[in-house]
């Protein structure tokens, strides 16, 4: 038998930094886009939450009082952007939970003994994977909502309602990765993921408005990013696309489409610097 | 010259000492042992040469770069092979060695044309394109050894790489590192298994309570004990206390160098002696005190008895030792980042 050699001479080629960083990131993830179409579950049960959300309250609600609704949309029109976060936002909490299986399996130590260009790369290949996933969800549910007969925000419109997601689904990643590195196990880390989500959407502007609520849970719904992120794409659906106007009356004073981006924008920021120092330990 | 250097290495967990200012040399192209019983910080100094771990102080030398500056320079002449096997179980065999040659940058024809070198030598053609979930402990352990040699290391680690498997994976194992170290590539690594050391090992360092007690060559290690070995029993099933009079008698008998009491084989005695006479001498001694002598063999010193003589146990009643008290919890978030 003739064996081919095992050790021939050591592969000694070292490209630029920006190649080898692409090459790793890529190929980090190729492997969550893999399992991700292997094990399709998650991305079906992701779009069909939602949807049933939308089916479900809109027919709860829709014999509620024109007065609910200031505007006089209907519901099912007031829900939609509701949905279309919590579709985005539900997606991106759950960006942690690779990686804590990583860590637990002992996956995530095969990467950290590999020359890596960046430990950057693993968070970066997740940021990626999740934003896809989230934005292909929310534009689902989009559709669906469109042909339920709940509006479509025409393409400037969509525009808007990508940034806006995005802007919301990188805050919430850093918050699921953080927790992700910080937490002892994955059974913590759904704890707290099921502990978040929906008070998270309860106390937020996307099943029913300001006007509607009591005093404490206004001033919650008003606190809650959810809410900055809902009323900028609601009144994307409803046409206006100027985000100078005042877009939230809230407790605490009027808030308009800018401000919300703004507040969304300093939130991705925030978090990403608030994890970084745990990352860089838990990576370096 | 050296391929790992390591000076005075410590390393705590919590209030528990895991390496106790041990050091370790390991020459290039040898195949390196590290015998002890789990717990013994084996697994520690593993993952501190592989990057994985920070000691508390001490310095770590990888093929002439200090790991603790330039880790990324010893990672890439590094393949290490951990004792859990981490596979995706959702990716492919091929799959999972594709995404670690892109880990390890290498071109694209490099990263394939070494694929598939490793299937054809480590026979894994027939299952390599199915899901690593289904493999079983021999296929998951090639699968991991392959990934581990993919971008040609000079240097290998491996946790305990035979733990667990059948013989003839472990056989399988046994010769691919043997055929490395004929290459020259520096092998070292870590196992409770006396048999895999007197196979394998050119040198060996035996572990205990975080330091080096012993290391050299086996069959050095074993000459220098010098003296025959005597395993001696006063009955079949002798008790703690009969033994403990039994090894005062012994120990009395000119010739006798050491007397060590074998919990796990019905208290027997475990003797070193200078020479054959003593024998004769053991049995009248015995007799004079009232013991009778119900089986004594003789046997030249095995890697068990350099074990035994470095650490006054053996290697098996050490795993026991630690076998009660393991903190399987610890040992998990030792692992995990």
């Amino acid at each position: 038998m003739t064996s081919p050699s095992v050790i021939n001479s050591s592969f000694s080629s070292e490209n630029s930094f920006f190649s080898e960083l692409v090459q790793e990131t890529f190929a980090l993830t190729r492997r969550l886009f893999l399992q991700l179409l292997r094990r399709p579950s998650t991305l079906i049960a992701g779009i069909l939450q939602p949807l049933i959300w939308l089916v479900l309250f809109g027919a709860l609600f829709s014999n509620a009082p024109d007065s609910l609704i200031p505007g006089g949309i209907s519901y099912g029109r007031f829900l939609g952007a509701g949905v279309i976060v919590f579709t985005a936002f539900s997606g991106a909490l759950n960006a942690g939970l690779p990686v804590m299986f990583d860590r637990e399996f002992g996956f995530l130590n095969r990467l950290l003994v590999a020359p890596l260009r960046s430990r950057s790369s693993i968070v970066l290949a997740s940021v990626i994977y999740i934003t896809s996933i989230s934005l292909l969800q929310s534009v689902a549910i989009m559709m669906t909502a469109s042909l339920l007969g709940y509006g479509w925000p025409g393409l400037t419109g969509l525009l808007l309602v990508l940034v806006t997601l995005l802007l919301l689904v990188f805050s919430v990643t850093a918050l699921s990765l953080g927790l992700a590195f910080a937490l002892p196990g994955h059974i913590e880390l759904i704890a707290v993921i099921f502990v978040f989500n929906l008070p998270l959407l309860f106390a937020s502007t996307a099943l029913a408005p300001l006007s509607f609520m009591p005093g404490w849970l206004g001033w919650l719904a008003a606190l809650n990013p959810l809410t900055f992120a809902i009323e900028p794409i609601r009144a994307a659906y409803e046409g206006n696309f100027d985000l100078g106007i005042i877009l939230i009356y809230a407790p605490y004073g009027e808030v308009n489409g800018f401000e919300c981006l703004g507040v969304l924008t300093f939130l991705a920021i925030g978090l990403f610097l608030l994890i970084r120092p745990l990352l860089n330990r838990k990576l370096a | 010259m050296n391929s790992i250097e390591l000076q005075n290495l410590e390393k705590s967990y919590g209030s528990v000492r895991a390496l106790r200012g041990l050091s370790l040399k390991v020459p290039q192209g040898c195949l390196y042992g590290l015998l002890g019983p789990n717990g013994a910080g084996k697994t520690t100094i593993l993952r501190i040469i592989s990057t994985l771990l920070a000691p508390d102080s001490g310095s770590v030398h990888v093929a002439g770069k200090d790991a603790l500056i330039d880790a990324r320079a010893v990672r890439k002449l590094l393949g290490y092979v951990a004792q859990e096997v981490s596979i995706d179980k959702i990716l492919t065999g091929r799959e999972l060695m594709s995404l670690q040659g892109d880990l390890y940058h290498l071109s694209n024809e490099d990263r394939d044309c070494r694929i598939g070198e490793l299937i054809e030598r480590l026979d894994m053609n027939d299952w390599i394109d199915r899901r690593c979930g289904t493999y079983s402990g021999g296929m998951r352990r090639k699968l991991d050894l392959a990934a581990g040699l993919l971008h040609k290391p000079r240097l290998i680690v491996l946790d305990e790489p035979t733990v667990g498997l059948d013989i003839e994976s472990r056989s399988a194992i046994w010769q691919l590192l043997l055929e490395l170290r004929g290459q020259g590539t520096t092998v070292l690594l870590s196992s409770h298994y006396l048999e895999e050391i007197e196979a394998l090992a050119d040198e060996m360092a035996i572990i205990d309570n975080g330091d080096v007690i012993a290391q050299g060559i086996p069959h050095r290690l074993k000459e220098q004990l010098g003296g025959d070995r005597v395993t001696l029993r006063v009955r079949e099933f002798s008790d703690e206390n009969e033994a403990s009079h039994v090894k005062k008698v012994l120990e009395g008998v000119q010739g006798v160098r050491q007397v060590v009491i074998n919990r796990l084989q019905g208290f027997s005695l475990n003797c070193l002696i200078d020479k054959d006479e003593v024998i004769a001498q053991l049995r009248d001694q015995l007799l004079q005190e009232g013991f009778s002598v119900f089986s004594l063999s003789q046997s030249k010193p095995s890697l068990d008895d350099v074990y035994l003589q470095a650490t006054g146990r053996t290697l098996q009643d050490a795993e026991l030792a630690v076998a009660g008290i393991r903190d399987f919890k610890l040992e998990k978030k030792k692992s995990m980042r």
